[in-house]
């Protein structure tokens, strides 16, 4: 697994690998915020945690359908189903692949461009805890999404909308622990939810997302 | 019809809205069946015909 | 398509040829019934006025968005498990009469909600919830949509589906507790656990019970229709 793990990094970050778009399309959707909703200090203090996690789950979505579509079209999906390997371990190896190569360069990015939107230092804390838990959510929930449409032409689309109503509850418990400790009120509810969401996705979807890739490799 | 207030807007809208989304899809029902029907029948005559 | 695959559908189109007619008139007697019982003949709510009578489309409609979904998860099991062709052809006609329930119980809610909050969307938890519900749908039939072969689709929207329900039931708690500050009391409680009166209780049954024969009569016909196109597409490849 270590082995595809590595191959995947690797795949990422050399040039035409897509590393670093993500980030930039997440630089460019906190830039936009302003303006359509006003410069206002308040108003952006206030929206900016919710925004940074939108953004954050938007920004996790662009690289989703790489994750299986050039093994797809070169082959070597099928190789990797008649590998010794299980197919749950290469969805793990995929998922954390995902993970290191966009979750955690927007959980460190986070806090940093919430300057822009007038962030709370209190909340900034906050904003990069839920999002180191919360992507590893996103990641697992999307790579799940990625193997249902990875036979689809151009399913960019389509992906989107199967994974985005998934990522509700994660986006719904991050978002209000960022709100609840900015606040100083205390976020171990919601913190908690995220954990437990994260941890249950971890643990459960690389099996759906193993029966998937199987279903499309027939 | 009874009087129904100063809500006439809010219920007769609701009853408009859901009658004409029921009455659609059973419209449609009916017909992408029928048409679907039709479509077997000729295939299956011109096999069996 | 050998024989023995074709039974099974052969029969279901057998006992349901009879049944559809009877069951849209089952319907469309107790739709009849309840709607303009409770519309003409019931009183209005002290507090709500006659706005109460959307209860007749609200709740049945309500009910119907979820229990379509359960239908369309069990029909997603019994194929995984099974292979039975009408259940998984079953789930794919039940969703489009899920989705209209989903928004007659949306337009319906929104609009009873008006003159309640003074705007004619409220980010209610259980409105919140029917608008995910409405999302999940929308995906299911897209990804059906958008794969060729009829197996390869029944099976991965049968794991969506069932991957689908776990999140849903997730969002439903998530949004409860993302709203449970603003609108206590003041949503839209239409629980039948509270006391609705009998007088309002009774023509609801009927209509509650016209939603679901319609449910079962629509998926019925939309079901023939499924099993009919795969008939078709299967003997339009065995031509060209």
């Amino acid at each position: 697994m270590i082995a595809l793990l590595r191959r995947d990094l690797m795949l990422a970050t050399r040039a035409g690998g897509g590393f670093g778009l993500g980030l930039v399309f997440f630089l460019i959707v906190i830039v936009l915020i302003p303006f359509g909703v006003g410069p206002e200090t308040a108003v952006l203090s206030r929206i900016a945690p919710g925004v940074l996690w939108v953004a954050a789950l938007l920004a996790a979505l662009l690289s989703l359908d790489r994750i299986f579509a050039l093994d797809h079209e070169d082959g070597t999906l099928t190789l990797l189903a008649t590998a010794p390997v299980p197919l749950e371990t290469v969805a793990v190896a995929k998922s954390a692949a995902h993970w290191i190569t966009t979750g955690v360069p927007l959980t460190i990015a986070a806090p940093v461009l919430g300057i822009l939107l007038q962030l709370d230092p209190d909340a900034a804390v906050f904003v990069a805890l839920t999002l180191l838990i919360g992507t590893p959510a996103l990641s697992v929930i999307g790579t799940f999404g990625a193997a249902l449409t990875v036979g689809v032409r151009r399913g960019g689309l389509l992906l989107s909308l199967l994974v985005l109503p998934l990522y509700v509850p994660t986006l719904i418990f991050g978002a209000e622990a960022v709100r609840r400790g900015a606040d100083g009120v205390a976020a171990t509810t919601p913190l908690l939810m995220l954990a437990g969401i994260t941890a249950g996705a971890v643990a459960l979807l690389p099996f759906a997302t193993a029966a998937v890739l199987r279903i499309n490799l027939r | 019809m009874p009087d129904l207030g100063k809500y006439v807007v809010e219920v007769l809208l609701a009853y408009g809205v859901s009658v004409a989304i029921l009455v659609g899809l059973v419209a449609v029902s009916w017909r992408q069946s029928a048409r679907m029907r039709r479509a077997l029948q000729a295939v299956e005559d011109r096999k069996h015909g | 398509m050998s024989m023995w695959e074709y039974a099974n559908p052969k029969r279901f189109m057998g006992w349901t040829a009879p049944v559809l007619p009877w069951a849209f008139g089952a319907a469309g007697i107790c739709l009849s019934v309840g709607l303009i019982w409770g519309f003409f003949f019931t009183p209005d709510d002290f507090r709500q006025g006659s706005t109460v009578k959307i209860i007749y489309l609200h709740v049945p409609s309500a009910l119907m968005a979820i229990n379509a979904w359960i239908m369309m998860l069990v029909a997603s099991l019994i194929w995984l498990v099974r292979r039975h062709h009408v259940s998984a052809l079953a789930a794919k006609a039940a969703a489009p009469v899920g989705v209209a329930m989903t928004l007659i119980a949306l337009a319906t809610g929104a609009i009873w909600g008006q003159p309640m909050w003074g705007t004619y969307w409220a980010w209610d938890p259980r409105l919140t919830s029917f608008l995910i519900l409405f999302l999940f749908y929308l995906g299911y039939m897209a990804l059906w949509a958008a794969i060729d072969d009829p197996d390869t689709a029944a099976d991965l929207t049968s794991v969506l589906c069932m991957v689908g329900s776990v999140f849903a039931l997730l969002s439903r708690y998530a949004v409860n507790f993302w709203n449970q500050g603003l609108h206590q009391g003041a949503s839209l409680s239409l629980d039948k656990e509270k006391n609705v009166a009998d007088v309002f209780y009774q023509p609801l049954l009927f209509a509650i019970a016209g939603f679901v024969l319609l449910f079962f009569a629509l998926v019925l016909l939309r079901t023939r229709t499924e099993i009919r196109s795969r008939r078709l597409r299967a003997l339009l490849r065995k031509e060209g």
